[in-house]
């Protein structure tokens, strides 16, 4: 219908959605560089289907006068590429929703109910322009049209972005774009569409990266120079990443022929003085456990980055979910010590990340970084990452004749040497073994060996990463969360206006703060908030703390909480016991 | 010639008396002084059996690795560190089932490493299974009517795959395992040695007598470059070939298709990171 107004200030999410392969990604990624650099704060976060074409997928980008970095339940602009679009979404579409699109996708579309919807002829321009591969190009001239981004700095972008393609395919992109943003200024001069959003000069100057680059970044950082993997979503875009900047960087990444080659390569090359990562997921993760263990006996340092997807078995493979916590801390068989980190935020991917590295090099024990599909696949801009601290910190001694590279110390670590550094000899065995490492049976070094391994916990744990609390100190209320939900549990809780709640992030889940007690005790009410249906960390805590958590909220349909529905069920809890 | 670099002295050996391993160590040690490798420069992987506790009985750098995984490590040690000679070594158990997968994609990805197999056609250490290269009809404790798949054929595989490096040799012709073993180590690329042996203890059909009744010599003028006809011997039956099969020389070793060694061989561990590369890295990441 023709007379629908959006009007809207500050913080507007937009939704495109449409089948696999009809460059919705494309769009994403041209939007959310665009209008961070015309000054817009950006948050842009995916959902898609397991398959390489058809189904429905959508990238919600959220363009704000603030700084944004979670995902919504609201959609104030929707563009669907695909009548499916609309029945995809039809939870997240309300009557303040703005639909842009072709009348024959509304008309198409099962509930045929949607009111506020202006028709867009994508079709009909795609198809003088040259095809239907250009409706998506036609959105991003729209969107960048509402708000206001320059018509040159717009033509340059896309010239530049499609300069790969031939100059056949920059044109018609970029009169797509043109066709677009003309579009975009009739809606607002007839006043169809009001947008004020703020710009800020400060932002166009940050940076803008997603939750791959940021753990990719952070690798590079930690000195990383050896990647073996096998692709597996979500996490392939990792090894993607680190295999771009190979060269750049002086990495070897290497796709191997499956998982348990991947983290076993790795151990090699960490055993001859590389520092290795993997990355994988799930059952991925799962095919790799027993090389955890050989990890843990031959004392190897090992990084290892599992992005989560909803299991068991095949699950859901591009979802999201933090259900792998305790897979990740019971892995491997045996007993021997490990250290798992979490990031919340970009900024803690690249930094934990490259911790990572130290950590493994010095405690000579596997390290894990958890994240998740949403985590990795969300973009935001963010001033930098602080790389001015970077130190590569290189645990390798020297060796003498006499050598012995398990040594046992009275802190469990006994110094590393490589083969060909030194006149010493370097001695690696799964089997139980003795100091020089040659496999015994002798039963009282068994147990002296099995102590000095655990041994190194002691000083794992004292070096462990506070929580971050967010909030007043004299809360009454403690919001509980690790890992990616840092942002929307943060938002959620501003939405709550109440100043007597604070939210307690765990960046480092494994060991648990020796000081998290003392939070949980002061609060008068406490409530953990996890995307998986065992409250894995919630029982961790229990176990390490003995404190119960009392209130749960779970959630594990695959997708991350919005703000809005994690508003809506604190609320519910603070509002049941006033 | 002297092996006492890489002796142990008198160690307690999980080898039975009369084990073919004896001599493919005696003929290894031999290999490894006669081309001059320093113990120091020198890591031995192996797997899980009794061929592969080989790495404890000589003095070297090792690395006992998970069962039938000694390639991956063996293939990223050689990945971080090109100065160092790398031998993954297990039994046919470990290195083409439990491993096969690793077999494949090693000779595939063809790192400058050796690969040497003990082969004894018998699982030793679970005690007297079946193993991949089992004859078919070899009747043990879980194969009770005999096995009933064929066996595994190592030779034909690799070259099937192009290996640049492909031979065979028998345990108890001292001389000639560690002549060929000399050629596989200073070969480049990935090199497999499979060698006969009997299993003393387990395997009463492929005896020290049986092999010599089973085995002959690839003769003088065999040519290994000629892949067809290295396959057509790698499928013989009746009486095993004993040789190098098959070399495809000059073909890439995998580091020298890694962009790390296009220009220099240090070994990574001796390589900084460029700090103010990343820093201006990132910063590409506001304007683009």
């Amino acid at each position: 219908m023709e007379n629908s107004i959006l009007k809207k200030t500050e913080d507007i999410s937009i939704v495109l959605c449409g089948k696999a392969g009809q460059g919705i990604q494309t769009v994403e990624q041209i939007l959310t560089r665009l209008l961070k650099l015309s000054g817009f704060h950006i948050f842009a976060t995916k959902e898609y289907m397991s398959r390489v074409r058809g189904g429905s997928n959508s990238t919600e980008i959220r363009v704000s006068s603030n700084r944004v970095s979670s995902l919504l339940n609201r959609i104030d602009i929707l563009i669907p590429f695909s009548a499916a679009a609309l029945g995809h979404l039809k939870k997240r579409i309300s009557n303040e929703t703005l639909i842009l699109a072709d009348k024959e996708i509304i008309a198409d579309n099962e509930d045929n109910k949607y009111l506020n919807w202006i028709d867009i002829s994508f079709s009909g321009i795609a198809s003088d322009i040259g095809g239907a591969i250009y409706t998506n190009i036609i959105s991003v001239g729209i969107i960048a049209g509402l708000f206001k981004v320059g018509a040159d700095e717009l033509d340059h972008y896309i010239e530049q972005f499609f300069s790969t393609g031939g100059k056949k395919s920059v044109e018609k992109n970029r009169s797509a774009v043109q066709k677009g943003y003309e579009i975009a200024q009739e809606l607002l001069h007839s006043k169809k569409i009001q947008i004020d959003v703020a710009q800020n000069a400060d932002v166009s100057g940050e940076i803008i990266i997603n939750g791959a680059e940021a753990v990719g970044i952070g690798a590079i950082a930690g000195g990383c120079n050896f990647i073996s993997s096998y692709p597996m979503s979500p996490s392939t875009s990792v090894l993607t990443f680190l295999s771009r900047n190979a060269e750049n960087f002086n990495l070897i990444a290497e796709q191997v022929e499956d998982e348990i080659s991947a983290i076993n390569m790795a151990l090699g090359a960490w055993y001859a003085g590389g520092r290795a990562m993997v990355t994988t997921s799930g059952g991925g993760f799962a095919l790799m456990e027993e090389a955890v263990g050989l990890a843990g006996m031959i004392e190897s340092p090992m990084v290892i980055h599992v992005a989560q997807r909803p299991g068991p078995a095949t699950g859901l493979p591009t979802r999201t979910e933090q259900g792998d916590l305790q897979l990740v801390l019971y892995s491997g068989h045996g007993e021997f010590p490990r250290i798992i980190l979490a990031p919340g935020k970009l900024e803690d991917a690249a930094d934990l990340t490259h911790r990572a590295f130290n950590l493994a090099d010095k405690y000579q024990v596997p390290v894990f970084i958890l994240t998740d599909q949403y985590f990795i696949d969300s973009y935001y801009n963010i001033p930098s990452l602080n790389l001015s601290e970077t130190h590569i910190t290189q645990y390798i001694e020297k060796t003498d004749h006499d050598y012995k590279r398990y040594r046992l110390t009275k802190n469990g670590i006994s110094p590393r040497g490589i083969p060909g550094y030194g006149e010493g000899l370097v001695l690696a065995d799964s089997d139980e073994h003795d100091e020089k490492g040659h496999i015994t049976e002798d039963l009282d070094l068994r147990i002296a060996m099995v102590d000095k391994r655990l041994a190194k916990l002691t000083g794992i744990t004292e070096e462990a990463i506070p929580p971050e609390l967010v909030g007043k100190k004299d809360y009454k209320v403690l919001l509980i969360g690790w890992g990616s939900t840092f942002h929307v549990i943060r938002e959620a809780m501003e939405n709550l206006g109440r100043v007597d709640v604070a939210l307690l992030h765990f960046k480092q889940v494994y060991p648990v703060h020796p000081g998290t007690l003392d939070y949980l005790k002061k609060a008068e009410r406490t409530i953990v908030i996890e995307g998986n249906a065992t409250c894995q960390f919630g029982s961790l805590v229990k176990i390490t703390t003995g404190f119960d958590i009392r209130n749960k909220i779970l959630k594990y349909n695959g997708i991350q909480f919005t703000v809005e529905e994690l508003t809506e069920q604190v609320k519910a809890i603070l509002d049941q016991e006033g | 010639m002297d092996t006492e670099q890489f002796d142990m002295g008198n160690i307690d050996m999980a080898w039975c008396p009369g084990c073919g391993n004896f001599g493919i160590l005696k003929a290894l040690k031999s290999a490894l002084v006669e081309t001059g490798i320093q113990p120091e420069k020198l890591v031995i992987v192996s797997g899980i059996g009794q061929a592969a506790k080989i790495p404890h009985y000589l003095k070297t750098n090792i690395f006992n690795g998970l069962h039938g995984r000694a390639l991956p490590p063996a293939t990223g040690i050689k990945a971080v560190n090109p100065g160092l000679t790398v031998i993954a070594e297990s039994g046919d158990g470990d290195m083409y089932g439990e491993g096969g997968n690793h077999f494949i994609h090693a000779i595939r990805r063809n790192p400058d490493i050796t690969n040497i197999i003990h082969n004894n056609m018998v699982y030793g250490l679970t005690k007297g299974q079946a193993s991949p290269t089992s004859q078919s009809g070899f009747i043990t404790p879980v194969q009770v009517n005999g096995t009933n798949s064929e066996p595994f054929n190592p030779i034909a595989v690799a070259i099937s795959l192009d290996a640049s490096f492909v031979a065979r040799v028998f345990a108890g012709d001292f001389e000639y395992t560690k002549e060929i073993m000399k050629k596989a180590i200073t070969h480049k690329g990935y090199s497999v040695v499979d060698i006969l042996q009997p299993c003393v203890t387990f395997n009463k059909v492929n005896t020290y007598e049986w092999f010599k009744d089973h085995i002959y010599y690839l003769e003088d003028n065999y040519n290994p470059s000629d892949r067809t006809e290295a396959f057509r011997r790698a499928i013989e039956k009746d009486r095993l070939p004993l040789g190098i099969f098959y070399i495809h020389p000059g073909k890439p070793s995998f580091n020298e298709t890694l962009p790390v060694y296009s220009k220099e061989t240090t070994p990574l561990f001796r390589r900084e990171l460029d700090s103010e590369k990343l820093v201006g890295f990132v910063d590409s990441k506001r304007t683009a």
